[in-house]
């Protein structure tokens, strides 16, 4: 518990020090992918000509920055997810399973009223997402307040219901009538604006705009300073007379509608429709996003850049190298151990 | 296998620790303390809790280093870095929570601390020395048996077998009582007994004089990491020794009792058969009948562990009544949560502030707002009036002369400043009922006294309070009432000036002899 809180403290939102772990997260990104190079010569792939391809894909051409702020968009969110319940200590590894469900009660109110017009239709579905994530978080977060189970292994076993049911859903009832594997395509008021002709949708500003409130909230509000008392000390707080049930299970749900709102603003605003597999572990990919960033606001949206990068540039790499999937969890995973293990070296350097 | 001592004549002793001096962070656990220890004797380190008891033999076994000091063994100074190195000096010692692995056999368990473990265990000749070793000591034990099958009595036997079996000769047993029924407590004294004819040196840490007088044959008594005294069973009486444990000192701030409590007026604070549950190493409090009138300081006497902390959460409505019924200010708090209690105007200043109080790592500041931030919030919640917050603090710090960072993260302080942080913090509401526990724990005189003189300001005022403390002097100083908590229930009930040092310490220990007549 301690450990976490060190973490979140050791980051201030928006401080002096940003600027120098952003440099810090900059070398320890380098370092990784150096590693990853061992991996590709091993391979019999020459890795700077790999890395060019990355590079020139994503951040070379409006297009690509465009397709890479697109993969951004979900994981900003469900990056916020993990990071919220996070400051009163709770570890929400469910993030998968609440966007599964948030999509599932968007995607049901897409079908139920085509008719509306946008302006209606839209927020209805974004707050359909966010009370089914926030349901499916509501059983861990219940759980963990009554101290009965810990909430890291409920909210990480439930990922695997959710997608089952949602899985039923498709195939049971909603499934279009040509296309047994998926829901009909959305109406056009069910999906969220684009900009500038490019695939970046409305759920972009959304991500920021949520972003900013939670960094107001922790840093200004009565909440944000009880919140950050439970995080640092549970018992301390509950003595102290804050409610810590009430606020263990609200954080929950709320992380939770937070997710199911990266699932309508997928399928809203990138998919246009429901299937089975639509997520591609977004949930677990903001679960990484968030502890790179520490749980920083800021962090959040320098991290879900470049894990976008890698993902866009991989799926490239992929094509042209012929690499397997694989090979991008690899290199996301070096980035993620390194990050975590904060080598020394690299702080002896900044001193 | 077995040490038998050639001679019980007891002249030398085995070890000798001189002149042994640990501190740690704003505490002297212990200050120049020598110690002899003799074959074939068990020898009794007596003290209240914090006395420095567990401290002093933790160096001995290593688990601690002392600052200052020399450890004699056999007449040769000897450095003891280790627990390891301690058991190669034939010292073992068994912790008040023990160190067995569950998941373990008896027999394995023993194994694993053998001094030369083979790479192949040869299980059946362990299981043959258990059995001979605890059939002498009448340690029987299953070897086969696993340990988390086992109560804690025979837990308990195991730990003391697997010290005998790695050819311990100097056995440190710290509160072994602590957590044993009656019959299990006499059935441990005869092994020690025949431990002891054997030739072996037995120290027991406690702090029960009943057990000290039934089977120690040399009793040291430490009091706040000095001591206090040593003695032969011969010499030690029941009131010497409490003499050497609670020394009356004098008091420093001289209060005027309040003479005016009313009887009819609405208690602040009523327990009626107010019974909890324990739950991991809580006491269960059993029947609590307590009535804190306004304007009254009911002090809680006892030695740590029966029911004080309990007493104070459950006040506080940290832990629930599963028996009887609790009023705040004549309204039903049975059930009513710690924020609904806090706002009814409670201030709780716990015995420790760094895990119970405050969240270390925001500023001093942010904890000075957590107890009230309904308060101190503005504009429904979305800003906090940080310089209220301040204004607050800074007045109450005036008035009671204490002085520390506002902007620094809570965890850099020191612990006595920690203290005074929660103090001022929890004054600075100007509470109806306050529950302190250790109010000074960690404070120099200066800041004591005044920590004591708030309290008492408060009670003029019409505060109730609940003072949990060890310091009898503290207790009878302030008191208008004093209540003595053993075991869970209330041994005693005294006006201070009606009692003494004695019959209280007497009841805090457990003695069943009442010298109310040694006045």
């Amino acid at each position: 518990m301690s450990k976490i809180t060190e973490r979140l403290t050791r980051f201030p939102l928006f401080g002096q020090k940003t600027v120098r772990t952003g440099m810090r997260y900059l070398l320890m990104i380098l370092f990784a992918f150096l590693m990853f190079g061992v991996i590709l010569l091993i391979a019999g792939i020459d890795p700077l000509k790999s890395y060019e391809d990355i590079f020139s894909s994503t951040l070379g051409s409006a297009y690509g920055f465009s397709e890479v702020v697109v993969s951004m968009i979900p994981m900003l969110i469900t990056a916020l997810a993990v990071a919220l319940p996070f400051r009163v200590g709770l570890i929400n590894i469910g993030g998968e399973g609440q966007l599964f469900i948030g999509a599932a009660f968007a995607t049901f109110g897409a079908l139920t009223f085509p008719n509306l017009p946008a302006w209606l239709l839209l927020p209805l579905m974004a707050l359909l997402g966010m009370l089914g994530g926030a349901l499916w978080a509501f059983i861990p977060g219940y759980l963990k307040s009554i101290g009965l189970v810990n909430e890291t292994i409920t909210s990480l076993l439930l990922n695997s219901v959710a997608p089952k049911i949602v899985g039923f859903l498709i195939l049971g009832f909603w499934h279009s009538p040509r296309d047994t594997v998926r829901t009909p395509n959305f109406v056009d008021a069910a999906r969220l604006p684009t900009f500038f002709g490019t695939r970046v949708h409305l759920g972009l500003v959304l991500g920021l705009v949520l972003l900013v409130i939670f960094w107001f909230v922790l840093k200004y509000t009565r909440w944000g300073l009880e919140m950050g008392a439970i995080g640092s000390n549970p018992q301390a707080a509950k003595r102290n007379g804050i409610p810590l049930a009430k606020y263990l299970v609200i954080v929950m749900c709320l992380g939770g509608a937070i997710a199911g709102l990266a699932g309508m603003v997928q399928v809203s605003g990138f998919y246009g429709t429901l299937f089975p597999n639509f997520s591609m572990s977004l949930g677990f990919m903001g679960f990484m996003i968030c502890w790179l960033a520490g749980g920083d606001p800021l962090g959040i949206v320098l991290m879900a850049f470049v894990v976008s990068v890698i993902y866009s540039g991989g799926n490239l790499l992929q094509l042209t190298r012929g690499l397997p999937y694989a090979v991008i969890n690899i290199l996301l995973a070096f980035t993620l151990f390194i990050v975590l293990a904060r080598p020394n070296f690299f702080k002896g350097k900044r001193s | 296998m077995l040490r038998k001592s050639a001679s019980h004549t007891n002249l030398k002793p085995i070890v000798s620790m001189r002149a042994i001096t640990k501190s740690f962070p704003g505490v002297l656990a212990n200050d120049r303390l020598d110690l002899d220890l003799y074959a074939s004797e068990i020898h009794a380190l007596l003290g209240e809790n914090g006395a420095g008891k567990s401290t002093l033999m933790k160096i001995l076994y290593g688990f601690y280093h002392c600052d200052s000091g020399e450890i004699l063994f056999n007449e040769q100074p000897v450095a003891i870095h280790s627990p390891h190195a301690a058991r190669l000096h034939q010292i073992g010692m068994v912790f008040q929570d023990f160190s067995l692995i569950p998941a373990l056999s008896v027999a394995e368990n023993i194994a694993l601390f053998l001094p030369q473990l083979p790479a192949v265990l040869n299980i059946k000749e362990i299981n043959h020395r258990i059995r001979e070793v605890s059939k002498r000591y009448d340690l029987q034990v299953n070897p086969h048996a696993m340990v988390s099958q086992l109560s804690i009595g025979e837990q308990q036997k195991v730990e003391i077998l697997k010290l005998l079996l790695a050819e311990a000769t100097l056995l440190i047993l710290d509160e072994p009582t602590r957590v044993l029924a009656p019959h299990e407590t006499e059935a441990l004294f005869k092994v020690l007994d025949s431990l002891r004819k054997d030739g072996y040196a037995i120290v027991l840490i406690t702090h029960k004089m009943k057990e000290v007088l039934e089977c120690a044959d040399r009793i040291t008594v430490l009091r706040g990491g000095h001591l206090a005294g040593t003695l032969l069973r011969s010499e030690a009486s029941e009131d010497k020794l409490v003499a050497l444990m609670f020394e009356k000192k004098m008091a420093t701030l001289q209060v005027n009792r309040k003479r005016d409590i009313s009887e009819s007026e609405v208690p602040l604070l009523e327990l009626s058969e107010a019974g909890t549950r324990a739950e991991g190493s809580q006491t269960s409090l059993k029947a609590i009948d307590l009535k804190i009138r306004p304007g009254e300081i009911v002090g809680v006497a006892g030695v740590s562990g029966n029911g004080q902390k309990e007493l104070g959460d459950l006040a506080l409505g940290m832990i629930k009544c599963v028996q009887g019924r609790k009023f705040l200010f004549g309204k039903d708090f049975t059930n009513q949560s710690i924020q609904q209690v806090r706002r009814s105007g409670v201030g709780f200043i716990p015995e420790n502030p760094l895990t119970m109080a405050i969240a270390p790592f925001m500023t001093v500041l942010q904890n000075m707002a957590l107890t009230r931030t309904w308060r101190y919030a503005r504009a429904g919640g979305l800003r906090m009036d940080w310089k209220a917050v301040k204004d607050d603090a800074e007045r109450t710090m005036q008035a009671l002369e204490f002085s520390f960072p506002l902007y620094v993260p809570a965890r850099s302080l020191s612990g006595g400043n920690l203290q005074r942080m929660v103090i001022v913090r929890e004054m600075t509401q100007e509470p109806h009922l306050i529950i302190a526990s250790y109010l000074t724990r960690g404070l120099d005189v200066q800041s004591t006294i005044a920590a004591r003189r708030a309290l008492v300001q408060a009670r003029d005022k019409g505060a109730g309070i609940l003072l949990i403390s060890e310091d009898l002097e503290e207790l009878f100083s302030l008191s208008d009432r004093l209540i003595v908590l053993y075991a869970g229930a209330i041994a005693g009930s005294f006006k201070p000036e009606e009692t003494n040092v004695f019959e209280v310490g007497y009841l805090m220990t457990g003695s069943e002899v009442q010298h109310v007549e040694n006045n």
